[in-house]
């Protein structure tokens, strides 16, 4: 317990901390409901112009679509803002005088940074899109409920295995702003390949079929598109077991890797100045 | 074996530049020009439990250098380090879990929490046991006089404050060694013998060894019992401060004022240095003329309203060691 102990209290304290930024939750979940509405109508007005049998329907695509708007804070395209300004200011001087693996360090603060930004924010965007959607009279555009208990657990597991997953790419960005000085250069990379990759622009089951075992297999897969097809009952029994264990799989892969890099990175790092 | 051993300590850095003007830049595109820095060309130097070095030079020597070398932020490119038998950055963990360090530039708190949850952030980074926590954490706010800022997010104290907490928190793990860098930059006055009477009493009461830089010669003055000079990457100097002093610059000076007129004085190694109306300020080297004879003399021939001696400004002292070894900044 004392071993961990450290990395507990980094997590609980920059949780509490980031729940107290109660505007930006606001300015955010306003921003998502705006563009909730846009992807929505974008896919009705998909099915309606489409014959073609679909790999999911409309109910589908519009509950993935506010599944999105929802956890949009976990997606892992920007280098946690802390770490950023520690690697420009020099300040990061200070996080190697601490007795910890810095690696376990950061990611500690990365998790509950991603937690505690996604935690209001998804429960203000379930009331709204479960709720005050089909009150304003648009039922059909809600989001649903997950399609069995077995689909809410199974997502539920999968929304952890998430958060992990989703810290351990925020650590990859950390790693290029320590090698690079700066967190441009890894944001401009990995925001393709986020948005892209994980199903948040369209949806993974849209892509042609031969490139879907590809789709399924790749890390940003779990970011998106494997909890959100758990939801709505996409994936089930072995399938949605198969999908987080990849989720678990590559979280660990990412962690080795990036603990590694960092010990590199940190043999080598430079802090000029006073 | 001494508690601190640095042994031929060399760092250097490679720092891209290139030239000026929009020729330069593209030149650069092409061919980027590398040069090698030495910030420490080899010092030696170690340090018994207990002791409190400061360690002065101007901008650029190497000082900050050193510290995080041995407190192990940053590896040497050559030379040997020990802290308590751990070379720091190799044994980086187990090294700086025994050392407490504060960068004066820079905060190590949490700038939205309060001081208070900053400590207990601390306290658990440590893995410092509650009752141990408690105890230090009384000493230092009696100290430190933290008692009403400690419910207060950090970003809104004053910088004098600000560094008592800085202070404060590099102290709760009760650390054997204390490096402290420029604790003092930007204080008013009383904020600054605080942090001097401070430091003093862990290293009396305690027995914590610190190591000091600073740019303020009196912080040295008043704390340090030896003093490490160094510039352009070597040690310059490994003596006490009175011993550099009286190396350096021994002059006295003399200010006095006269009944009328200052008169035109011509007294063998005795320079005038300034007059103005019925004043005037003699310098001389004790040594050659003592100060109780040039006062005899004087007071014999003149008619003489007050005098006071002085000795030079401990920065003149410095800025004059500094000249003599070509030491100032490029």
């Amino acid at each position: 317990m004392m071993r961990i102990r450290p990395y507990l209290t980094v997590f609980r304290m920059r949780f509490a901390l980031m729940l107290q930024y109660r505007a930006a939750a606001l300015a955010g979940f306003g921003t998502q409901c705006w563009w909730g509405f846009i992807k929505v109508m974008v896919f009705a007005a998909f099915f309606r112009s489409s014959i073609a049998h679909q790999p999911m329907s409309l109910a589908q695509s519009i509950t993935y679509v506010w599944l999105g708007q929802a956890f949009l804070a976990l997606l892992p395209w920007t280098a946690d803002p802390d770490i950023a300004e520690m690697v420009r200011t020099g300040n990061v001087a200070y996080d190697r005088l601490r007795p910890l693996d810095t690696y376990f360090f950061w990611y500690a603060r990365a998790m509950a940074w991603m937690a505690a930004r996604a935690l209001p924010r998804c429960a203000m965007m379930f009331a709204f899109a479960c709720l005050v959607v089909p009150l304003l009279g648009m039922g059909a555009w809600r989001l649903r409920m997950p399609s069995s208990l077995e689909s809410a657990a199974l997502f539920a597991a999968a929304m952890a295995a998430e958060v992990l997953l989703s810290s351990a790419l925020v650590m990859i960005v950390n790693l290029g702003c320590v090698v690079t000085l700066s967190d441009r250069g890894a944001t401009t990379l990995m925001v393709p390949f986020v948005l892209v990759l994980s199903g948040s622009i369209v949806p993974l089951p849209f892509f042609p079929n031969w490139m879907q075992p590809f789709l399924f297999f790749q890390p940003f897969a779990g970011l998106v598109d494997i909890p959100y097809r758990i939801y709505f009952g996409g994936l089930t029994g072995w399938i949605a077991i198969a999908g987080l264990a990849q989720m678990l799989a590559w979280t660990i892969v990412l962690v080795l890797g990036g603990h590694r890099t960092m010990s590199a990175a940190m043999n080598r790092l430079q802090v000029q100045g006073s | 074996m001494p508690q601190i051993l640095v042994q031929e300590l060399s760092k250097s850095y490679l720092v891209s530049e290139r030239e000026a003007g929009s020729w330069g830049a593209a030149k650069g595109l092409l061919r980027r020009r590398r040069r090698v820095i030495e910030a420490l060309k080899g010092i030696s130097f170690s340090l018994e439990r207990g002791e409190l070095l400061g360690f002065i030079g101007p901008n650029g020597a190497g000082k900050s250098t050193t510290i995080k070398i041995l407190s192990g932020i940053l590896r040497p490119s050559s030379g040997r380090c020990e802290v308590r038998g751990l070379v720091p950055w190799r044994d980086r963990i187990r090294h700086v879990a025994g050392i407490g360090v504060v960068f004066g530039q820079r905060s190590q708190l949490w700038w939205d929490l309060p001081v208070i949850e900053g400590f207990e952030l601390l306290r658990d980074i440590y893995r410092v046991e509650d009752a141990d926590y408690r105890k230090s954490l009384d000493a230092m706010v009696s100290l430190m006089r933290l008692e009403r800022i400690l419910d207060q997010p950090v970003r809104q104290l004053s910088l004098g404050q600000r560094m008592r907490c800085e202070i404060a928190a590099a102290m709760l793990h009760r650390p054997a060694i204390l490096f402290l860098d420029e604790p003092t930059i930007g204080l008013d006055a009383p904020s600054k013998l605080a942090v001097r009477e401070f430091v003093a009493s862990l290293n009396r009461d305690a027995g914590v060894t610190v190591i000091l830089t600073t740019h303020d010669m009196h912080d040295i003055e008043a704390l340090a019992q030896r003093v490490i000079v160094i510039g352009n990457g070597v040690i310059l100097a490994d003596t006490s401060f009175e011993r550099l002093r009286a190396e350096v610059l021994t002059e006295r000076r003399l200010f006095i004022d006269f009944a009328g007129e200052a008169p035109a004085l011509e007294i063998p190694n005795v320079r005038v240095r300034g007059r103005e109306g019925n004043s005037i300020e003699l310098a001389f080297d004790p040594r050659q003329v003592p100060a109780p004879e040039l006062i005899g003399r004087l007071t014999a021939k003149y008619d003489l309203l007050d005098f006071h001696l002085e000795q030079p400004r401990i920065e003149e002292v410095i800025a004059h060691f500094y000249n003599l070894h070509g030491a100032t900044e490029a």
